[in-house]
């Protein structure tokens, strides 16, 4: 199993470590409800170097990603940062990802690392008929999450880095004192305000030991899962696969069907036509058991009409609640449904699946 | 005394009693425990066999009976204060059932055997 550049700080500190997209990571140091309060309330810092990083570069290079990507690059402006997925023939998601455009002839795609070894197949298999090269870059950069409402005060003051320039998704390339690159982005998947930082593994380890020394809280994944959940943002592998299509995610703002020729465009065009068979939504239960990934969603007669994808007790908002990939006959709100737990069958209801509102900086 | 299964669940027994409950190794290992799905009184369990389940922020564990017999009690300040489970989970036992065959205690743990399971699920 791979290690990240701060697996013997995660052990040094007591860390609960289990295998994710082929890394050994932290899942909780405190806990994973005191980690998701010091997000919502303080600030956290996470070790998210197991994410893959990919450049695309050339003189085609937006024509190339706008090929793979679901998202429009080419009135993106040099210095943001856009999000969108990679979809095959079918109209299902080989990844969704974070696009950062350098300029026309260069971008820094950010990655699952649960899939890295998959995009990177896709990626250049596609890239043969372009003027592109494209650099895996996964074993150069480490990064760390900064995020909470204290995240651009923390970076300044105890690494010495200045965000408050950044609005949500745009990004900088900056150096350290000796000449080491920085890539600094106002995103994150945590619903609050934040930063990624991408640098190589000795910078990011003394970016980690300093935080540690003033006392940011070391967050794992998690409180990532938890936090991401209730902003209602998607996680591959539950939300997102290779036979679930953007538009039935709920994702359809980020598959901008109108722009030509992207792979998985002819699919999305032909599903809007025909409607949407099945649809992920947000569920609330009523009683005390927690629905997970996988366990079966249900009308009120008994019938099986879809599956749980992602479901907590809510740490923030004190709520069980889910989402779930149900027949889009069923995606109303406020549609009464139900969820077999074990042995028993709980009363559930439809309901937005932004459970909790992002505190982004515009 | 006290018996454990390797699946982290203990025995406490006392007369014909067994409290039952998850050991101090398995709820800091599970963090936060936030519902505790228990059977009902008058429910049987039986030895090795699936009798609930815990829940952490994380997941849900299924909890497997050290015992086989019926449930008389369940804990049901459980229900309210799940959290009671990390705090001491030797005082706050699950259900206390009934023994149907006392002899099965000599197919369980000791206490000096389960920490040696739990030793080597640290490594």
């Amino acid at each position: 199993m791979k290690k990240t550049c701060l697996h013997s700080n995660h052990t040094s500190l007591g860390a609960l470590m289990s295998p994710f997209g082929g890394f050994d990571m932290p899942i909780s140091y405190e806990g994973i409800e005191a980690e998701h309060r010091a997000v919502r309330e303080d600030v956290g810092v996470f070790d998210v170097s197991h994410m893959g990083e990919v450049l695309i570069s050339g003189p085609q290079a937006t024509l190339f990603v706008n090929y793979i990507f679901t998202g429009d690059i080419s009135t993106l402006e040099p210095g943001k940062v856009i999000y969108g997925m990679m979809l095959n023939e079918n109209g299902g998601v080989v990844d969704d990802l974070l696009v950062y455009k350098r300029s026309d002839s260069e971008y820094f795609l950010v990655i699952n690392a649960s899939n890295i070894d998959k995009d990177v197949a896709w990626i250049k298999a596609h890239a043969e008929k372009y003027d592109v090269s494209v650099d895996d870059q996964c074993d150069f950069w480490s990064e760390l999450a900064i995020q909470g409402p204290r995240a651009e005060e923390v970076i300044k003051t105890v690494l010495g880095i200045d965000g408050s320039d950044l609005s949500f998704y745009t990004f900088k390339d900056i150096k350290t004192d000796n000449g080491q690159p920085i890539v600094l982005s106002r995103t994150g998947y945590t619903g609050e305000d934040g930063f990624e930082l991408y640098a190589p593994a000795e910078v990011i380890v003394s970016a980690w030991n300093k935080l540690m020394q003033a006392g940011v809280a070391p967050c794992g994944l998690g409180c990532r899962d938890t936090l991401r959940f209730e902003a209602g943002l998607p996680l591959y592998g539950d939300e997102l696969t290779d036979e679930i299509t953007p538009l039935e995610a709920g994702l359809g703002m980020f598959a901008k069907v109108d722009k030509e020729g992207f792979i998985g465009r002819e699919a999305l065009v032909a599903q809007k036509a025909e409607g949407l068979k099945r649809k992920v939504v947000g569920l609330e239960i009523e009683g005390r058991a927690i629905p997970r990934h996988g366990y079966d969603v249900l009308d009120t007669d008994g019938n099986k009409v879809g599956e749980i994808t992602t479901g907590y007790h809510s740490i923030t908002l004190d709520r069980n609640l889910a989402m779930a990939l149900v027949d889009s006959r069923f995606s109303a709100l406020d549609t009464p449904l139900q969820v077999q737990v074990r042995r028993k069958v709980f009363p559930a209801k439809v309901i937005k699946k932004r459970f909790y509102t992002p505190k982004y900086k515009k | 005394m006290t018996y454990f299964l390797p699946s982290h669940e203990y025995a406490r027994i006392e007369d014909n009693l067994a409290y039952i409950g998850i050991s101090k190794f398995a709820a800091e290992q599970l963090g936060n425990v936030v519902y505790v799905d228990m059977p009902e009184v008058d429910d049987e369990v039986v030895a090795g066999e699936e009798f609930g389940a815990i829940e952490s922020v994380k997941a849900a564990s299924d909890l497997f009976s050290p015992v086989s017999g019926t449930v008389v009690e369940i804990n049901e300040e459980l229900l309210d204060n799940p959290k009671l489970v990390n705090e001491d989970p030797e005082k706050h036992w699950i259900i206390k059932v009934e023994m149907r065959d006392p002899s099965e205690l000599e197919k369980l743990l000791s206490p000096e055997a389960y920490a040696k399971v739990c030793e080597a699920e640290k490594h």
